[in-house]
């Protein structure tokens, strides 16, 4: 039976690892992610997990011992942010070639500089091709439920990858809001038990981790983990489907809103989907056929989905809360105007780089992007592909 | 499934390896040629060699094999060449000689 109560995105995800209860937890504060070792060490503190706390003394030292600890045959996760999660980097690639399930919840904020604690995509946008599983939330529920099929994905025999369950920062991980726990008994018999096939510990037959892998071997290894990564699609749809059989509650690999008959869409992650969908409602009722894409999973990246979805579209911005640095758009653009390459009559797109370091979007904003592609389908123009929004600027809008 | 080292060579398709590289069995450096980097060769002249054994354990490779409180000959398959043996050796037993290849 599920509980309804209110909490924070972070409240959220630390409920969910109480309900858990791994067997190591690696922490290390970072704004805005702190709370989720914060309450957890409650927990642990209470007597309430089973959980090995391991205070390090960085990010690098957190990931290490999340990547021993799986290593050894437990169930390791840790938490962490922007700079947090940057300092992570030669670890996460260790952790995802060296194939252990770690789970890391992810807050997103940017990364510095110069210095700022407030949201945008950039630090797990900058570990995409890391060999980590990537989900996103657009709330509080979905941030709790997404916890709860992370380690079914990421332990499943022939995916073995880690994986990054994420939020916005203080939109999500802050705000309160109304939420569905469910008991935690269904959530224990939903996750299982971590039974990997072999372990350093606890084993009769030895093991050996990250060996050094010579030129005749390494590429092997790093084609087993991208086939690993095109596994991870089918695990992540099982899982899903397991859960919706099991709570009720639906998932995939982005959500479609009101895109059935859609001429215009956007496609982007995160909690400005909520934004979106309320001005969907408000264009919709003035006749405009406005859609959505909410994209949940982005690694791996759900490529044909997303051009199946977007097939019969005219316009479409995709909204990247992350800067390329590219000269030429961001992440998400890249993936998803790749994606629709090889569509017959494909949209026309554009990219709308937003929300940098938390900078608000309000359905205004959101407004001003439909309007601009109504204009796109007016005109038969495309006009500039890489646009930004939300900054001042001395220069006439291009939105 | 578990797959042996001695089952994966420079042949073996990506699909017939381990995950991650993960080894299931102790030794197998044992099996592996690392001693191809050498540029010089330890040579050994039991005539002169008093059995002290101090070589042995300045050997940082284990290259110098030991069986009944006696040293065997180099083993040269991990022997990278260092000479540590050879300046550490009281008695002038062993001599450092150009690695050449055919």
């Amino acid at each position: 039976m599920s509980r309804r109560d209110r909490l924070s995105g972070n409240e959220a995800v630390a409920y969910a690892m109480k309900q858990i209860d791994p067997d190591v937890f690696a922490a290390f504060p970072i704004t805005p992610s702190t709370e989720i070792p914060q309450y957890f060490a409650q927990y642990v503190a209470n007597g309430q997990v089973n959980t090995e706390y391991v205070t390090v003394e960085s990010e690098h030292s957190s990931m290490s011992t999340c990547i021993g600890a799986e290593a050894a045959g437990a169930r390791a996760v840790t938490a962490t942010s922007s700079a947090g999660l940057a300092y992570m980097y030669e670890m996460l690639y260790v952790a995802a070639t060296s194939r252990l399930p770690i789970t890391l919840a992810c807050v997103n904020r940017t990364l510095t500089g110069p210095i700022n604690i407030n949201n945008d995509h950039s630090d797990a946008m900058g570990a995409r091709d890391s060999g980590w599983i990537q989900i996103y939330a657009e709330n509080n529920q979905e941030a709790y439920d997404n916890y709860l099929q992370a380690m079914r994905i990421a332990e499943t025999p022939d995916v073995r990858l880690p994986i990054m369950i994420c939020q916005d920062g203080f939109i999500t991980s802050h705000a309160v809001e109304n939420i569905l726990l469910e008991d935690d008994a269904a959530v224990k018999a939903f996750v299982g038990e971590y039974r990997p096939e072999a372990a350093l510990i606890g084993r009769e037959s030895p093991l050996a981790v990250g060996p050094y892998d010579t030129c005749p071997y390494c590429m092997e290894h790093k084609v087993m983990e991208a086939e690993a990564m095109k596994n991870a699609k089918r695990a992540i749809l099982d899982v899903a489907a397991d859960f919706e059989r099991t709570f009720g509650r639906k998932y995939g690999f982005f959500e479609e809103y009101r895109m059935e008959d859609a001429e215009v869409a956007l496609v982007l992650i995160g909690s400005t989907a909520g934004t979106a969908k309320a001005c969907v409602e408000d264009l919709r009722a003035k006749g405009i056929k406005a859609g959505l894409i909410k994209l949940r999973v982005f690694r791996p990246f759900p490529m044909e989905e997303i051009a199946r979805a977007l097939a019969h579209v005219k316009a479409c911005a995709v909204m990247d809360k992350c800067e390329g640095n590219s000269a030429c758009g961001g992440p998400l653009f890249a993936e998803v105007r790749s994606a629709c390459y090889d569509l017959p009559d494909r949209p026309k797109l554009i990219n709308v780089v937003y929300g940098l370091a938390g900078r608000d979007c309000p359905v205004t904003d959101i407004e001003r992007v439909y309007r601009h592609l109504m204009r796109i389908l007016e005109t038969g123009e495309t006009g500039p592909l890489y646009i930004h929004m939300g900054q001042r600027t001395a220069e006439e809008e291009v939105l | 499934m578990k797959r042996s080292a001695k089952d994966i060579n420079e042949r073996s398709p990506w699909q017939e390896m381990t995950p991650g590289g993960e080894i299931y069995e102790g030794g197998t450096a044992k099996d592996y040629n690392t001693g191809e980097w050498r540029t010089h060769r330890p040579v050994w002249d039991p005539e002169i060699c008093k059995q002290c054994l101090l070589c042995a354990p300045f050997c940082p490779d284990s290259s110098i094999p030991v069986k009944e409180k006696r040293r065997m000959d180099f083993d040269l398959m991990h022997c990278k060449g260092c000479g540590i043996c050879a300046a550490v050796c009281p008695f002038g037993a062993i001599r450092m000689e150009q690695e050449v290849r055919e």
